[in-house]
């Protein structure tokens, strides 16, 4: 599944927000359908190296390159192209729109894609279905559990078939048996996908899915120690 | 590894009706499946020492033409004896981290690096949190496996959250280890 050539690469990423520097030369690699935890304190960095990772915020320093191509020199039309066909984003609240139903949801980024409303029900019906959302299509988000809702938003990012999915915290405002539900649905079904995912998180077990973790200590990548 | 006591765990399997060392044995694997399995040897012992102490009994002797097989069942005072201890509170003691933690103030006192020794020790961890995982997340896994995985997870979880708050502290520690 992993090959030598990673599927998403940032080099020494510098961002600041004002006066604080979030990014300090932060460096990964990501290859093709790999679970990769980024783990570390509040404050650390990790909300904005996704951010950078994901096209969403540009670096002030350092670049990212995503098969290929580097983001810093794409254009903005090509950057939301790529978010709406290669990459899913998933955050800690899901992020879900209130108004459609959990059916929509899912519907709605084949849609923008150009599907018809009918095939994208279909294949919507069969993502809630993977994610163990059954008989809630009809439900809108408020009327859903965190945890269906989460599953809701998972299914979302992956209808697409994207090739990485952007997870921040995505359980961080479940319970654990909540958590662990979302975590299996999403570890098993990027593994049968062949779906990159770079996870965000604060939480040892969730990072616990992931094949391996990288720690972000005040803006740069910790060094990697192999246990003895 | 759970450690517990091995008499009441055989008596908790006796409650469920007569049973000879073998099949206890094979009970206990099942049931607890991150345990230790446990030796015949060391089951044989406990029963007898469970009959010595009148907590259980022999229930039969069997033969059946193969080698005699010898059936045990609990006395009332080892339901008595069971019932205590599942009301028994554990000692609420810290498990693993002593020996973490001495080995980062041994770090400190050689002019070693505490930080890299967490760092591995975090690895360590983290790989054997994968595998839990792994395990209680594969398809098929029963509530017994489950269970116990998690109980492990929290538990090395519980040591992550110790040893991170102790990094970001190592400047202090450190200072204190040398003056002292």
């Amino acid at each position: 599944m992993s090959t030598t050539v990673p599927l998403l690469a940032a080099r020494d990423l510098v961002k600041a927000h004002g006066p604080t520097e979030a990014l300090r030369g932060a460096s990964l690699e990501l290859r093709a359908g790999e679970i990769l935890a980024v783990t570390g304190a509040s404050g650390s960095g990790k909300s904005t190296l996704l951010h950078c990772l994901a096209g969403i915020v540009r670096p002030d320093a350092g670049s990212v390159s995503y098969a290929g191509e580097q983001l810093h020199t794409l254009s903005e039309k090509r950057l939301s192209e790529l978010r709406r066909t290669d990459f899913g984003v998933v955050f800690q609240f899901g992020q879900l729109i209130p108004e459609l139903t959990a059916l929509d949801n899912v519907a709605l980024p084949l849609m923008l894609a150009g599907a018809a409303r009918k095939d994208a029900q279909v294949r919507g019906q069969e993502w809630l279905e993977r994610f163990g959302v059954l008989g809630q299509e009809a439900l809108r988000p408020g009327e859903m559990s965190g945890g269906q809702a989460q599953r809701t938003a998972l299914a979302r990012a992956l209808v697409t078939d994207p090739k990485v999915v952007f997870a921040d915290e995505p359980t961080g405002a479940l319970d654990s048996l909540a958590s662990e539900q979302v975590m299996t649905a999403l570890t098993h079904t990027a593994g049968e996908q062949g779906t990159a995912v770079l996870l965000i998180t604060h939480d040892a077990q969730v990072a616990a899915y992931a094949d391996r973790e990288l720690r972000l200590n005040d803006g740069v990548v910790a060094p990697q120690e192999v246990a003895a | 590894m759970i450690a517990m006591s091995t008499r009441h765990i055989l008596l908790g399997l006796l409650a469920s009706g007569p049973s000879h060392g073998y099949d206890l044995k094979r009970r206990h694997d099942e049931r607890f499946p991150q345990a230790r399995p446990l030796a015949y040897g060391q089951v044989y012992t406990t029963l007898q020492r469970l009959v010595r102490d009148g907590l259980a009994e022999i229930d039969a002797t069997e033969s059946d033409g193969g080698p005699e097989r010898t059936t045990y069942r609990a006395t009332a005072d080892g339901e008595r004896e069971l019932t205590e201890w599942a009301r028994e509170i554990a000692p609420p003691a810290p498990f693993v981290t002593n020996e973490i933690f001495a080995k980062v103030v041994v770090a400190i006192l050689s002019g070693g690096d505490p930080d890299a020794y967490l760092r591995a020790q975090r690895a360590a961890h983290m790989g054997r949190m994968r595998e839990l995982t792994q395990v209680k997340t594969a398809k098929g896994a029963d509530l017994a496996t489950v269970l116990s995985a998690d109980y492990a997870l929290n538990h090395l979880d519980a040591d992550l959250r110790w040893m991170t708050t102790t990094a970001a502290r190592l400047t202090t520690l450190t200072a204190e280890v040398d003056t002292a």
